[in-house]
């Protein structure tokens, strides 16, 4: 059935060493839980979670932790029983080196389930689905982890064309996805005719690099078996052609399909969606089996001798994962993801979180220290290599110069950061580091704009509304006797600095105004809810009023100092 | 001769017309100088700059009344901006206005906190909630930083707490020039 | 520790130039067959005074001397000076042109990578401005003797006038600009003794061997098909239709193509990454342009052959041309699939 589809081409791309036979040679296993797990609390794209649970408190597997902030975030969950030992800030698995809040839970040994339902989507509104997947953490686990339950929203016209599933895993190295479609066939397939239903998807095409045959093959078996059972054909397995980074969302969609999707839109107005093939398993678990995104298929690769693919519990520390696999003692970096787009980790004891699909220990003798930057030779290689048809050295000139807005236009934030124009330069020049650099300035810049907008908003208003009330205090104050003013107005004058300019007096004039009339204002009005106090609360009241008084005291030199 | 008069004046006249071409249609709407100043002060509305706001400070060096290095909470990027903006040479901050501080909001100390209310009567920006004798509160996004409402505090309960970075807002360095990988090794 | 991508393509500047100077190679070779072996003499001084100059400068501005040295580039610069001028032309006069290529149109802008002019072609332009003359003394296609060919360059510059000839392009061009002798053109061009078969004896040939080392540039994707294409395709259609209008005062395309540096300046100067334009409208521009200014100076100009002012000019319109061309980006193009 492959064979029929119409397949387009992307822009650029290029073909590094795969390197992925390593770790497909045994399947999955499970990995065991460390001694700890430090599950993060902000583990996708959006809000960060509240935690909901204390140090001390029993926590079962499944039990949520974090709670979805807005509706743009997703849950966190406990992935196995025990006790939570700690709420506190650690060691992220960011190139940051920075900490963040995380629930340290201790588990118990005994993997005690909470109470599990599964969710009937049929009759629930789509709505509520979507609310059941956010509280249920599952999140896209290509890498970028954007939440789920927000992508399942067949948008305007309630409908969409295709549902790609994407299983192309161009990085070189990770290989989870591919071992995950060759065991768990089906169980991807049922998440994606639960996807499909609530997209009202007309087609699903699976997308799988051709460097992929078992799990093609795989693929194909079930997708008929899914096919029979509906009686329709709407599950299509594509072989797609070996070039990374086909399996970037947008780059499968446009083979697949010959759709573009811009940066910034939303792929569903142009009728499709993509999901990577792990996202479709974990739905399914969540809504047929009731469980909660607690764990993933992490590759580990790289320079180990035992490479392989695990099932690992999210909050379970590298560097247990890594000690099963023989790493080689040569190995000097843990790289989260694979080796174009991998973020390097400032320690290897850092958690496993949902974006961790590889772990990829590193050496210099297999990534190399790059050879050293020469100029830019505007060769126009990158421009070749680039798979958003972005012109990298235009903005890798602009960026360099620290001109971001020239940068921007040209289409920085269209750069998806895949690496391919810094693998091909000639010059070696570490070209998405500038990109990223450009980015995050531009981004930090922005919010300091909004952030002086805000504050110059607010700075004029209240500029207004002094000016308000002077006039209101000034109009008040002429409503007086004219006798009255007069007399203040002297005996001020007198009082003080018989030098005083006639604005001066009347400000004066109005402060004592203002005085006498507060002085009176406080003798009409009374304290609410402080008539039936009980002789405790009265004694409370009575000793933060003494204290209060004793500030006071305390605080008139300051007072006086600053008159 | 002639002919190579001609080559080299049709050049010209083709350059020429190409970069007028682009000179028009690149030209960048003018909005009003004392906007332009304003949208590159900070907002910080601290009165460092020996005004009472970013607005006055901006009107002043409008009128070429103020240097550009007055404004501290700016930075040494703002005045390049400044400077870059009115054509003017860069200078380094004026020492006598203040320095550049990493940027801080302010916090409360409830518990010591009197409800003098003399700390809402300073934040330029109305940041700080609380209503007489009752607790006051910043509310931190709004907070600029300005320092303000420390003097006025009787008890002396603000401080200036630097905003920490986060994974969220942690900004990429800007790549090093890699010349010598040897040498980097060494250090 | 770098950051993603954590491995490269094994790809280098050394690599691209080298492979530019092996395709440069089956052009010399043609050329010491026909010309002979001065040449050889000549990009020796070239390449030592490139290499020198360019020791000198890094050293001024203090950069790694033998990463940047070792890059080739300024060999390769050198190799083109070496070939654009005249074979026989005084030592001095390649050291100079060298030189002032090197420290003026590379190192003073910036080094490589920055220089916004075409070092090699600034150097053609400025010494034939300043010595016409001895820029047009090129060797006799029969006057091979490589001893004589030596004293030529080292110093004894009276034995000349023996050896030199006219260039078809400059012999053209003098017959041309005479307009008693403009009936004489059709049948110089059809002369097979001063003009070969197509391009002017021997330089037919050399032209040749530029193109074979331009296949292999595009076959090593150093270069893309663009420059070469549309410089060599305008330069045939407006050659074409003026020799088509009067073939008596015009030379036809298999002329303008082989004669003269049309071959090496489309494969291997308007195809320079560093001052020309870059994206793949742009390159089609860029080149085209060159080629039309490069008829027109051949034409109509002073000077015998106007590639180096073409590409000069076309220099200059570069950054312009890149603006107005950048090729859609991903999801800008208007294909199929727009927003609804
Ligand atoms: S590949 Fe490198 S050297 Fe070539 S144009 Fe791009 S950034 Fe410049
Ligand atoms: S990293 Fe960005 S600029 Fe470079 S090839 Fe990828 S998308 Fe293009
Ligand atoms: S010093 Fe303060 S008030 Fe003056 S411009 Fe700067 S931020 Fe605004």
């Amino acid at each position: 059935m492959s064979a029929l589809q119409r397949l387009f081409k992307f822009h650029g791309g290029v073909k590094p060493a795969y390197n992925k036979e390593a770790s497909t040679g045994l399947p999955i296993a499970v990995a065991p839980a460390s001694t700890l797990l430090v599950i993060p609390l902000h583990q996708s794209i959006g809000g960060m979670p509240r935690p909901l649970v204390k140090a001390g408190e029993r926590v079962l597997k499944g039990q949520r932790i974090g709670g979805a902030d807005g509706n743009a975030s997703s849950a966190v969950h406990a992935s196995t029983s025990g006790t939570v030992v700690a709420v506190e800030m650690r060691l992220m698995p960011h190139t940051s080196g920075l900490a963040a809040l995380c629930v340290v839970i201790e588990p118990d040994g005994r993997d005690e389930w909470m109470e599990r339902h599964p969710f009937d989507y049929r009759s629930a509104s789509p709505t509520q689905t979507r609310d059941y997947l956010r509280d249920a953490g599952v999140v896209g686990l290509g890498g970028a982890v954007f939440p789920t339950h927000l992508k399942l929203n067949p948008g305007k016209q309630g409908k969409l064309d295709t549902l790609v599933l994407n299983g192309a895993e161009c990085e070189p190295f990770i290989t989870c996805d591919d071992v995950l479609m060759r065991e768990r066939a089906e169980t991807i397939l049922k998440g994606a005719v639960i996807m499909r239903e609530l997209l009202a998807a007309g087609q699903v095409l699976i997308g799988i690099e051709d460097n992929k045959p078992e799990a093609i093959a795989a693929m194909e078996i079930a997708a008929r078996a899914v096919n029979q059972a509906a009686g329709d054909s709407a599950m299509k397995v594509v072989a797609v052609p070996t070039r990374y980074p086909a399996g970037g969302a947008k780059q499968l969609i446009r083979v697949l399909t010959g759709i573009e999707v811009p940066h910034g839109k939303r792929s569903t107005d142009y009728g499709v969606q993509c999901f990577n093939v792990g996202t479709a398993y974990a739905v399914y678990e969540a809504i047929a089996l009731g469980q909660p995104l607690l764990s993933r298929i992490v590759t580990v690769a790289g320079n180990v001798s035992g490479a392989r693919n695990y099932e690992v519990l999210f909050g379970t520390s590298m560097r247990d994962l890594i000690a099963l696999c023989d790493p080689l003692p040569d190995s000097d970096r843990v790289i989260m993801g694979g080796p174009m787009m991998g973020l390097l980790m400032p320690s290897d004891d850092v958690p496993v979180v949902k974006a961790t699909n590889c772990v990829l220990v590193g050496s210099k003798k297999l990534f190399p220290p790059p050879p050293p930057e020469m100029p830019c030779i505007r060769c126009g290689e990158c421009a070749k290599a680039c798979p958003s048809d972005l012109q990298p050295f235009e903005m890798y000139w602009f960026s360099r110069a620290r001109i971001f807005g020239k940068a921007q236009e040209y289409n920085l934030f269209d750069c998806i950061e895949c690496g391919c124009c810094a693998y091909v330069c000639p010059s070696h020049i570490p070209l998405v580091d500038y990109y990223r650099f450009a980015k995050s300035e531009i981004w930090a810049r922005e919010i300091e704009k909004e952030a002086a907008d805000v504050a110059r908003e607010r700075y004029e208003f209240r500029l207004l509304r002094e000016e308000r009330e002077k006039q209101e205090k000034a109009a008040k104050l002429a409503a007086k006797t004219a006798a009255g003013r007069e007399k203040a107005a002297a005996a001020l004058a007198e009082a003080t600095k018989p030098a005083a300019t006639p604005e001066e007096d009347a400000k004066k004039a109005l402060i004592a105004a203002a005085l006498e009339r507060a002085k009176a204002q406080k003798e009409q009005v009374h304290p609410e809810n402080v008539s039936n106090l009980t002789s405790e609360q009265q004694a409370e009241v009575d000793a933060i009023e003494a204290r209060r008084a004793e500030i006071r005291e305390m605080a008139k030199p300051h007072l006086r100092q600053d008159d | 001769m002639f002919e190579a008069i001609l080559v080299m004046a049709f050049g010209a006249v083709v350059l020429g017309a190409a970069l007028g071409y682009a000179a028009v249609r690149f030209r960048v709407e003018g909005d009003p100088l004392v906007e332009k100043i304003d949208a590159i002060l900070p907002q910080t509305q601290c009165g460092q700059c020996g005004f009472p706001g970013c607005k006055p400070y901006a009107q002043a060096i409008a009128k070429g009344e103020a240097e550009i290095n007055q404004c501290p909470p700016g930075g040494e990027e703002g005045i390049h901006k400044l400077a870059d903006l009115l054509g003017r040479e860069f200078k380094p901050l004026s020492a006598e206005h203040g320095v550049e501080k990493p940027k801080s909001v302010a916090l409360i100390d409830e518990q010591v906190c009197i409800g003098c209310t003399l700390c809402i009567q300073a934040c330029p920006v109305d940041a700080i909630v609380g209503a007489a004798k009752q607790m006051h509160t910043v509310v931190a996004p709004l907070c600029t930083g300005c320092e303000l409402c420390l003097p006025p505090c009787p008890v002396n309960c603000i401080t200036m707490e630097p905003i920490g970075e986060s994974v969220e807002t942690w900004k990429w360095k800007y790549p090093v020039f890699k010349i010598n990988p040897a040498q980097r090794e060494a250090k | 520790m770098n950051n993603s991508p954590y491995f490269l393509k094994p790809a280098s500047v050394q690599s691209v130039m080298l492979r530019v100077l092996v395709a440069l190679l089956p052009g010399i070779a043609a050329y010491v067959w026909f010309f002979g072996a001065g040449i050889l003499v000549q990009i020796v001084l070239a390449s030592v005074t490139a290499l020198v100059a360019e020791a000198v400068m890094l050293k001024l501005r203090g950069k790694p001397l033998m990463l940047f040295l070792s890059d080739g580039s300024a060999l390769v610069t050198a190799w083109l000076i070496a070939l654009t001028f005249p074979s026989i032309a005084p030592w001095w006069l390649t050291v100079l042109g060298t030189l002032l290529a090197i420290v003026v149109a590379k190192h003073l802008y910036g080094g490589l990578g920055q220089n916004p002019f075409n070092p090699a072609m600034v150097a053609f332009a400025l010494m034939i401005v300043a010595y016409p003359l001895l820029m047009s003394q090129w060797p006799r296609v029969d006057a091979t003797d490589f001893a004589v060919q030596w004293q030529a360059i080292f110093g004894n510059r009276q034995i000349l006038d023996a050896v030199t000839m006219a260039t078809p392009l400059d012999a053209l061009r003098t017959v041309l600009r005479d307009p008693e002798q403009r009936a004489m053109i059709g049948g110089l061009l059809g002369t097979k003794a001063t003009f070969g078969n197509v391009g002017g004896k021997g330089w037919e040939w050399i032209a040749a061997g530029y193109f074979l080392g331009g296949l292999y540039l595009l076959q090593q994707r150093i270069i893309t098909w663009h420059m070469p294409a549309a410089f060599l395709a305008t330069l045939c259609v407006i050659s074409g239709a003026f020799a088509l209008h009067d073939p008596e005062r015009f030379a036809g395309p298999g002329f303008q193509l082989f004669t003269g540096g049309a071959m090496l300046a489309a494969f291997f100067i308007v195809t320079d990454p560093v001052s020309g334009a870059t994206t793949p409208r742009g390159k089609l521009i860029f080149a085209g342009g060159a080629a039309v200014l490069t008829w027109i100076i051949r034409t109509f100009g002073a000077y015998p052959d106007g590639i180096a002012f073409a590409v000069l000019l076309m220099n200059i319109a570069a950054p312009l041309i890149d603006m107005y061309t950048q090729p859609p980006v991903f999801g800008h193009k208007d294909k199929r699939g727009g927003p609804p």
